[in-house]
């Protein structure tokens, strides 16, 4: 009997934990940060197609050196940023890593612009399939962003919430972890004049 | 505070902006634009039925009026993940979404299938074998060649387990959950006594059979019955408890209820198996 009661209190010890979220805080924070790989993944992917798609645009618009320059510039500063998975905690190093981020963005919608005064450029095959590559990475960004912001709050609202907040404020010490924000572009509405 | 407002409306809004709806997936082929021909529309599901049934890679058509303002990758990749089509795991389906107003096309490629389908070539796709038919309004033509294209992509680059094509999308997982569950059940029911969790047993074994392969006869429901009590007594042995073990120790045969739901397979019934997305894929228009 002795012993069935042995079984019973270790059994209750640990639905005790699991109940107050000892497991699921850090699969949560596993969560955001297997999310967060997907981020950065898919903006590496981006910096990696930027050369070629210069060196194409280059061959039929040169004289749209200074677009290209602000390419080039943007994706030389994000290349150079140090990204870890600490950044995730600090929101001045990932409002940092996104502006980085967004002037790359800026930049290329830029590219893309002055590309359509080039008709021969357009239709030229390497570029169309850059521009297919570009676009879908674009998409990736995107669809990694918003998953890693559901991960980040589910998270963020796990360790704030009773009873996890305890568990963390006495065993786990897990920081709230720092979701993207809209962009600068996405804030101000668009303006549309008939 | 202010912080978390702003992720809360972040994540809100999508949501606000998803006015249009993902239909329901009625099979292979959704043609709610009614833009294929019905001989047309046949020919494709079958054709991607027999596709699946020889790689395992789901290729689904869905063809829409209009996007309603919203964007065309979005509004992909929340039919993506609403119909998760390819297996789990594999992550091995592609959707061809077609919007007629916008006149836009998408190939919407798993993770699984962004190897070989990459945006590159699902971008030549579209330009070379989709749009030029679509120009001319031969959508039959269009969508057949977009399709068949995409299958020679990625043939190859899975084949079919035969035990996908007996359980459809069922994997072993609830089976696990189920027998720890009577585990559980039967060291508790043992501590009160061991006859008690040797009928656990009995009872509880040719249920979680019955509900994993619901085409099991009541021969083998029997002998899992009888391998049930044997093991539950075993293990309430093993625990051992208090109690007095039971004198009889027939077992009850019980496996007449219960439907198990057959996913998967069939044409009525076709779903997706629970592949992911990643927003790859690329978009084009005609």
């Amino acid at each position: 009997m002795k012993r069935n009661m042995y079984v019973l209190l270790g059994l209750i010890l640990v639905f005790t934990i699991t109940g107050c979220g000892y497991n699921t805080m850090q699969a949560g924070e596993e969560a955001v940060f297997a999310a967060w790989g997907d981020v950065e993944a898919s903006y590496q992917r981006r910096a990696d197609l930027i050369p070629n798609l210069v060196e194409v645009v280059k061959g039929y618009a040169a004289h749209e050196a200074e677009t290209l320059k602000a390419v080039t510039e943007a994706r030389a500063k994000v290349g150079s940023m140090q990204v870890s998975k600490d950044m995730l905690k600090s929101p001045e190093a990932m409002a940092k890593f996104q502006e980085a981020q967004g002037q790359l963005s800026g930049s290329l919608s830029r590219l893309m612009v002055v590309v359509e005064r080039y008709p021969d450029l357009k239709a030229n095959q390497n570029f169309m399939d850059l521009q297919n590559q570009l676009e879908g990475t674009e998409n990736r960004i995107n669809v990694a962003r918003v998953r890693y912001n559901k991960a980040v709050q589910d998270f963020n609202t796990s360790i704030r919430t009773f009873p996890n907040s305890l568990t963390n404020s006495l065993l786990l010490h897990l920081e709230r972890k720092e979701p993207f924000k809209a962009d600068e572009g996405a804030k101000t509405a668009p303006n549309v004049k008939f | 505070m202010k912080t978390f407002f702003v992720i809360v409306l972040l994540l809100l809004l999508p949501h606000l902006a998803c006015a249009l709806e993902v239909p329901q997936l009625r099979g292979r082929v959704n043609d709610y634009a009614n833009m294929l021909s019905p001989g047309a529309a046949e020919r494709l599901e079958q054709v991607l039925a027999d596709f699946e049934k020889s790689d395992s890679t789901q290729i689904v058509v869905l063809t829409i009026n209009s996007l309603e303002g919203e964007s065309l990758e979005g509004y992909s990749i929340k039919v993506a993940e609403a119909w998760q089509i390819g297996r789990t795991k594999l992550d091995n389906g592609a959707i061809l979404l077609i919007a007629k107003q916008e006149r836009k096309v998408r190939i919407e490629v798993g993770l699984g299938l962004e190897g070989v389908l990459t945006d590159l070539v699902s971008g030549r796709i579209i330009r070379g074998d989709m749009s030029p038919h679509f120009k001319n309004n031969e959508y039959d033509t269009g969508i057949s060649a977009g399709v068949s294209s995409i299958m020679q992509v990625v043939r190859g680059e899975y084949t079919a387990q035969p035990r996908d094509l007996k359980q459809g999308k069922k994997s072993a997982s609830p089976a696990v959950t189920l027998l720890v569950f009577l585990l559980v059940a039967v060291v508790f029911l043992g501590s009160i006594s061991k006859f008690l969790g040797g009928a656990a047993g009995a009872a509880g074994l040719p249920l979680i059979g019955f509900l994993t392969f619901p085409g099991l006869g009541v021969a083998v429901l029997a002998v899992l019955g009888g391998a049930g009590f044997v093991l539950g007594l075993a293990v309430t042995f093993l625990f051992g408890s208090g109690g007095h073990a039971g004198g009889f120790g027939g077992p009850f045969i019980g496996g007449g209820f219960g439907g198990g739901s057959s996913g998967g397979g069939g044409f009525g019934g076709f779903s997706g198996g629970g592949g992911s997305f990643g927003g790859g894929g690329a978009s084009g228009d005609w």
